[in-house]
């Protein structure tokens, strides 16, 4: 066991090493200097050589990429160009909407989605599943914005239930907090509650046909007892894993939702980021976040055996 | 395979005359894919066929006739800068149309040459997955975002942007497949007989992973029609003078409370369009191979 979990940990580090090195070479690859593409269009030839020292690329690449990681390694994830502060705080400031919002539409999808994809596969071929099937296609393909924008108009604009955009502090006011977060969660959520929806309606089909499932209807134990102690249980690691690699379309969906409903957190940092040619930042939210994705599924692997007591390391 | 053989046992066993009502009935028990196949069309034609479906030149401004809601002159009604927004729709689909196609060729070309690489030499594949897995570990919207600052933009520029988070899921499929029937005994039987590595390759293994790589491409050309929106929506995708749906949606947006058409009929179109695709995957993927899960 506990040598599994070293393996497991210690696997994280070649992925993160591998990221980093991406991140790192992102920049240097790109067509033109990072220098000049930094400093914008219309930047003298001073100011251009002067950005090129101050990040150091002045130096060999393979001695950038050490004195890199050796910063990283100690948690500064370098200064912003364009706000000159440490992007580590510049994420730490912005990282309570968008924890917010992802922590709340993946409650919202795992309340959603589980039900949806047992109902699906107890009936499977009834137009209970078809419909639920078709809701999950239709729900990969809308985009985002067009689901945002419905909701604004129909709860805030029309029915005036609901505020419009923006994001406030649980700790400012805990009522305004989740009443800013009830439109956001909904139109992110549906995506990744049809991804779990048909994970969990094809691994329940799957053990819904298991020996033990028909044991268990045999001898008589009332079917919501079968379909959720017995089946649920053991279809659950699949469907555990779905949620945290889907964190990665999630994460995405983040983006473009803060957008929508103008929530100041991590993806419009990014934005402004990328829009202000801000590399230290952007690099650093990569990083960050590669690297919490990592971390949650190395954390959902080493609950397999929690899960499934079967699954011994 | 077992379900080609399956199939293959069933033709021979039925006879002749009951093929094509075989395939008609499973086109009337399933009609979906066929449904998507035929949206898809009619929208691969309209966007064709923009120059001469579109009333109005998708770029010419009339200030008099700004933010008008839809009417029989303006069918979808027009923008912020009396733009016919239905012109632009249609001009719209043609980016699209050239994102989602190039995106899915050159993923599926890129990562089954990787693929093939991976699966066939040990030393290269484990330098190649952990490459490949940390590309996995960047959320793909976000590394697209990452691209896309690095130079200036251009569409080329947002189809590679889209194409590389895409590379990893091919890679790892092809050299799946790869991987398991390079074990097969006909694979040791070509072999023996003095079958050199390019033509084992093009002949015995690659044609295998061709089912799962069209299924896989089509998904690839879905998500990457729907990326790239969502890059143009948040003003750092195709260039904002091309009339991508995207950049229809992020000027549209400043007005949405008083002009919502600028945004809804862009939006209808591009979810047709990704709904289309995605259906037509997955009829794809019950005919070539039923067994292949949904990619994830």
């Amino acid at each position: 066991m506990w040598l599994y979990v070293t393996r497991r940990v210690l696997a994280t580090f070649p992925v993160m090493g591998v990221v980093a090195a991406i991140v790192f070479l992102m920049l240097r690859m790109s067509p033109g200097d990072p220098a000049a593409i930094i400093a914008g269009d219309n930047a003298s030839v001073e100011d251009i050589a002067q950005i090129r020292e101050h990040l150091g690329l002045d130096r060999p690449l393979v001695e950038q990429f050490v004195r890199w990681l050796g910063q990283l390694a100690v948690g500064d994830l370098g200064t912003s160009i364009y706000l000159d502060r440490p992007v580590l705080g510049l994420i730490l400031e912005r990282v309570e909407p968008t924890l917010a919002l992802s922590i709340s539409t993946m409650t919202f999808a795992v309340i959603l989605a589980i039900p949806m994809g047992v109902l699906a596969a107890w009936r499977a071929g009834s137009w209970i599943d078809q419909s639920i099937m078709a809701l999950s296609v239709l729900a990969f393909s809308v985009p985002v914005f067009l689901i945002g924008y419905g909701l604004v108009i129909g709860f805030s604009l029309t029915l005036d239930l609901l505020p419009v955009q923006g994001f406030v502090s649980l700790s400012e006011d805990p009522l305004a907090f989740f009443r800013h977060l009830v439109l956001p969660t909904v139109a992110l959520g549906l995506v990744y509650t049809a991804l779990l929806a048909r994970i969990t309606r094809a691994t329940m089909l799957e053990t819904l046909n298991e020996d033990f499932v028909r044991t268990a209807r045999a001898k008589g134990l009332a079917e919501p007892r079968v379909l959720i102690l017995h089946a649920l249980k053991n279809a659950s690691v699949p469907i555990v894993t779905t949620i945290g690699t889907g964190i990665a379309l999630l994460i995405g969906g983040v983006v473009v939702t803060e957008s929508v409903f103008a929530v100041p957190g991590i993806g419009r940092l990014t934005i402004d980021a990328v829009l202000q040619r801000d590399y230290p930042v952007i690099q650093g939210v990569i990083l960050t976040i590669a690297g919490v994705y990592v971390l949650v599924n190395l954390a959902i692997d080493l609950t397999y055996s929690l899960l499934d007591p079967r699954i011994r390391y | 395979m077992a379900a080609r053989e399956m199939t293959a046992v069933a033709t021979v066993a039925a006879p002749a005359v009951r093929k094509r009502s075989g395939s008609l009935r499973r086109l009337r028990r399933r009609p979906l894919p066929a449904v998507g196949a035929l949206l898809l069309a009619a929208l691969v034609i309209s966007a064709l066929a923009a120059p001469w479906l579109a009333p109005f030149d998708p770029f010419e401004m009339n200030v008099v006739d700004r933010l008008l809601p839809p009417d029989e002159t303006y069918w979808f009604g027009t923008d912020a800068y009396g733009r016919d927004i239905f012109s632009r729709t249609l001009y719209g689909g043609r980016v699209s149309l050239v994102i989602g196609a190039s995106v899915a060729l050159a993923s599926t070309v890129i990562g089954l040459l990787i693929g093939v690489i991976a699966g066939y030499f040990r030393t290269a594949d484990a330098i190649l997955m952990r490459i490949m897995d940390g590309l996995m570990a960047i959320p793909g919207i976000l590394l697209a975002i990452g691209l896309m600052s690095l130079t200036r933009a251009s569409m080329w520029v947002v189809i590679v942007a889209i194409t590389i988070p895409e590379v990893p899921r091919v890679v790892r499929l092809v050299r799946s497949v790869v991987l398991s029937v390079r074990e097969q005994v006909y694979i040791q039987a070509a072999m023996a007989i003095g079958t050199r590595f390019p033509r084992l390759m093009i002949r015995h293994i690659l044609p295998n992973t061709f089912a799962p790589l069209i299924v896989q491409a089509t998904y690839i050309a879905a998500s990457a029609v729907l990326v790239e929106s969502y890059l143009s929506f948040l003003g750092v995708g195709t260039p904002p003078e091309i009339p991508s749906w995207g950049n229809i949606i992020a000027e549209g947006r400043l007005y949405v409370q008083i002009a919502f058409w600028n945004i809804l009929f862009p939006s209808i179109f591009l979810a047709l369009m990704v709904l289309s695709i995605n259906v037509l995957g997955d009829g794809l993927r019950d005919m070539l191979d039923p067994r292949l899960a949904r990619r994830l």
